[in-house]
């Protein structure tokens, strides 16, 4: 029944009955108010406080979404791919092996019920590297993590994935925890932590045949990257490790790294996916203050870290930062030209990475370990040769200072040989290098 | 048991000696890189380090007229003082003064002008004060009663900037100097990441900036710690103006200012690496970048038809305090009416976060 305004002459709403009038708009109002809220997208479940407007199976699709468009417009995994799933527990790489399970899943039924099976499906695996015996901070709960560990991988609908849980220790003939524990700097420590991780997936993956590593590298995770490696001074090696496409490395993928960790976690609680919950230790390094500084900058402003991938995002990437020409076979050939190795004048020369961290060195670098390799000539030792290919990071954060307890020699004695081996200094004078390593 | 007792005593009575001459008492532990030293090792490694920064950059040639951006306030006090100082040391054969501005904020900028005044008398540098009532027919307290407490540092920031140039012109000056340390250039690269402006993240670490215009601007101070600054300014008890304006409280330079606080903590050399970094930053050449052309109503540069000030200045003589504030929609070539009339519609939906930074 239509309510017409003081003016109205018609006389339809009789004088005596404005009163009930006047309370049944006060109820429609009040019930207008205290009404569910509905899904932004479908407008039809209840929309969810914590998903941004959208209902529980409208924010699943969004996540999910994001990642797929991720993996198949970067063409992270191909049908023929062995693919290893780096997985820490974490809420990050528990959505980054639930979404894998799930493409997995729906491409099997795809080929199940396709008559030819020409493509065949990518194969899954999951590594969970134990690195509690190297680090006292990491001790604590490691059985319990790991248990969590195997029943979250057993729960998973078939098909089935290997599960394997490495020790790093035993990856390397080193004593690694005394390595660790002989750098001074809380930073360094963590920072050495991480890329001794990379190295070890790498090893896992190679020896096992993966040929492909899924990353949970969440927004979050790299907005943190992108202060913390400013911070230290990594301006220049900053883009390379935010890409969705790293060559330097047994290719790592990034599927996730569209998502917010708020919201990999809001996916973990509204679907009951099980993940391994650590507890905060007070954390006295850099990366510990860049944490809890993005915290406050969420509070201020939920989208200040997408903010500030798309900032670093505009920085230039580097030449392993692409696909060669021979890595788009399964790619849908709209998108071929993408990949395709594109010819811009004079080829850009290969950048030359820290052997440590993998950054590649900047050209103030370069010129001091060349000049420093003149002036010692051939009668440089293999430390001093791998020393002077470090980046000013790691000199400065991981490598010994004449006041610390351990020595140079002994630092480099129990660095793990692949990481040697990585020298640049190394590679132009192992001709001449007496000592087998 | 006696012997190890005495002589934790003789440790605790001997002083420290400096680190640098070893022969003085160290008075203090440099907060650059943490050696203990004396006053006048401490004062000389400070002045060095400016002068080694002036040399290696070419900041000055000589015979130039250079105008000191001057407030009164610690850094543009010690920059006076050390600039005159390194000049006659080692004949840098610069025409030094000081360049102040008057913004009008009652209670502040009337206090520190004293100082500057003072600074003129004691280091015998002529004094030039530009206000932005005669420059903009506005002062800073009317204009926070007109807009409020939420974008005045926009308002501020973009006039002053401005209004240096015109003093530095009027006193035909080559160049300007200000007194930008090493923590405003790192909280600057830090602010221009978390707000995506990668125009200004390009140029912000840059020692001298505004090369191909009239007047250029450089900042000795761009690797001096605003700690040393202030150590510096105490021993030597330099007249200075301590007292924040009293505006500022909610500026959004405040977040990275803490965060660096903390940071120094933890590592000194943060500061420096964290402008080491923003000289290493390479941006991607698919990245649009905005052209710099010039104002069409004040002649000013301005990468937009109208220069920012002018903007601002039409939304005060308009009654519009939020013309100007915020990101606008559309490409440089949108039609100005459109432009402002976008601006008005959206103005009560914009808070206080965007805007720019001075620099």
């Amino acid at each position: 029944m239509a309510v017409c305004g003081s003016a109205c002459g018609s006389n339809c709403v009789p004088k005596d009955t404005e009163g009930e009038e006047g309370e049944r708009l006060k109820r429609l109002s009040l019930e207008e108010e205290n009404s569910v809220r509905r899904c932004t997208k479908c407008a039809e479940e209840e929309a969810r406080k914590e998903c941004n407007g959208l209902c529980a199976g409208c924010f699943r699709a969004y996540l999910y979404g994001k990642f797929k468009l991720a993996v198949t417009s970067n063409a992270m995994i191909s049908p023929t791919d062995k693919v290893l799933v780096a997985f820490s527990g974490g809420p990050s790489s528990r959505v980054a092996l639930e979404f894998i399970h799930e493409m997995q899943s729906k491409a099997l039924a795809c080929w199940d019920a396709s008559n030819s099976q020409a493509l065949p499906v990518f194969t899954v695996g999951v590594v969970f590297m134990e690195e509690c015996n190297i680090s006292d901070e990491l001790s604590d709960q490691a059985d319990d993590v790991i248990a969590q560990i195997r029943s979250i991988v057993s729960g998973l609908s078939p098909p089935s994935k290997d599960l394997r849980i490495v020790p790093m220790e035993s990856l390397f003939s080193s004593d690694l925890r005394k390595l660790v524990g002989s750098i001074n700097d809380a930073t360094g420590r963590e920072d050495f932590v991480r890329h001794l991780r990379m190295l070890s997936l790498q090893k896992v993956a190679f020896e096992f045949g993966y040929n492909k590593l899924v990353l949970g590298l969440s927004a979050s995770g790299i907005a943190r990257h992108v202060l913390s490696a400013t911070v230290k001074g990594q301006g220049y090696s900053l883009p390379a490790d935010m890409q969705y496409v790293d060559t330097r490395w047994k290719a790592p993928v990034l599927p996730i790294r569209d998502c917010l960790e708020q919201e990999l976690v809001t996916l973990c609680n509204l679907e009951s996916l099980k993940h391994v919950q650590v507890h905060d230790k007070p954390c006295t390094s850099i990366n510990g203050l860049v944490s809890s500084f993005i915290a406050r900058l969420r509070e201020d402003n939920s989208s200040r870290e997408h903010t500030i991938l798309r900032t670093a995002g505009k920085l230039k990437p580097f030449n392993f930062n692409k696909f060669s020409s021979n890595q788009y076979e399964y790619v849908p050939s709209r998108l071929r030209p993408k990949f395709q190795f594109i010819e811009t004048g004079e080829p850009e020369s290969p950048e030359v990475l820290c052997p440590i961290c993998a950054s590649p060195l900047t050209a103030t670098e370069l010129a001091t370990t060349r000049c420093s390799q003149q002036m010692k000539g051939l009668n440089i030792k293999e430390m001093e040769a791998f020393y002077l290919s470090c980046c000013q990071s790691c000199h400065f954060q991981i490598l010994p200072k004449e006041e610390t307890s351990m020595s140079c020699d002994g630092f480099f004695d129990l660095l793990p040989k692949p990481m040697v081996k990585r020298s640049l200094l190394r590679d132009e004078i192992k001709d001449y290098l007496l000592e087998d390593s | 048991m006696e012997g190890v007792e005495a002589s934790e005593k003789v440790k605790r009575t001997t002083p420290r000696l400096c680190s640098l001459c070893n022969q003085r008492k160290a008075a203090l532990r440099r907060p650059k890189t943490l050696e203990q030293i004396c006053r006048e090792c401490f004062y000389n490694v400070f002045e060095d380090e400016i002068h080694r920064v002036i040399v290696e950059n070419n900041l000055f040639k000589p015979g130039e007229r250079i105008a000191i951006g001057a407030s009164g306030g610690k850094d543009s006090t010690v920059l006076a003082y050390v600039l005159s100082e390194l000049n006659k040391r080692h004949n840098y054969g610069l025409d030094l003064f000081l360049l102040s501005i008057d913004e009008g904020i009652t209670g502040y900028r009337d206090d520190s002008l004293e100082t500057v005044k003072r600074n003129e008398i004691q280091y015998g540098l002529p004094l030039k004060i530009v206000s932005y009532k005669e420059l903009y027919q506005w002062t800073m307290d009317e204009i926070v009663k007109a807009i409020g407490l939420k974008n005045n540092c926009t308002f501020c920031g973009v006039f002053r900037r401005q209004a240096l140039d015109r003093g530095a012109a009027l006193i035909q000056a080559d160049k300007i100097v200000t007194g930008h340390n090493a923590d405003d250039i790192a909280e600057t690269v830090l602010l221009n990441i978390l707000r995506g402006d990668i125009a200004r993240l390009s140029r912000c670490t840059s020692i001298t900036t505004g090369e191909d215009g009239p007047i250029p601007r450089c900042k000795p101070f761009k690797y001096t710690y605003e700690k040393e600054i202030v150590m510096y300014a105490y021993f030597k008890k330099l007249d200075y103006f301590s007292t924040e304006c009293i505006y500022s409280p909610n500026a959004y330079r405040g977040f990275a200012r803490e965060f660096i606080k903390d940071l120094e903590r933890i590592r000194p050399r943060a500061i420096l690496d964290i402008i080491r970094s923003g000289e290493d930053f390479r941006i991607s050449t698919t990245t649009r970048m905005p052209e710099q052309g010039t104002c069409q109503r004040c002649g000013y540069i301005s990468s937009q038809k109208l220069c920012k000030a002018c903007v601002l200045l039409e939304g005060l003589n308009r009654g519009l305090p939020k013309l100007g504030i915020g990101r606008k929609k559309g490409g440089s070539g949108e039609d100005q009416e459109q432009s402002k009339w976008h601006l008005e519609n959206r103005a009560l939906s914009l808070h206080g976060k965007h805007g720019n930074v001075e620099y």
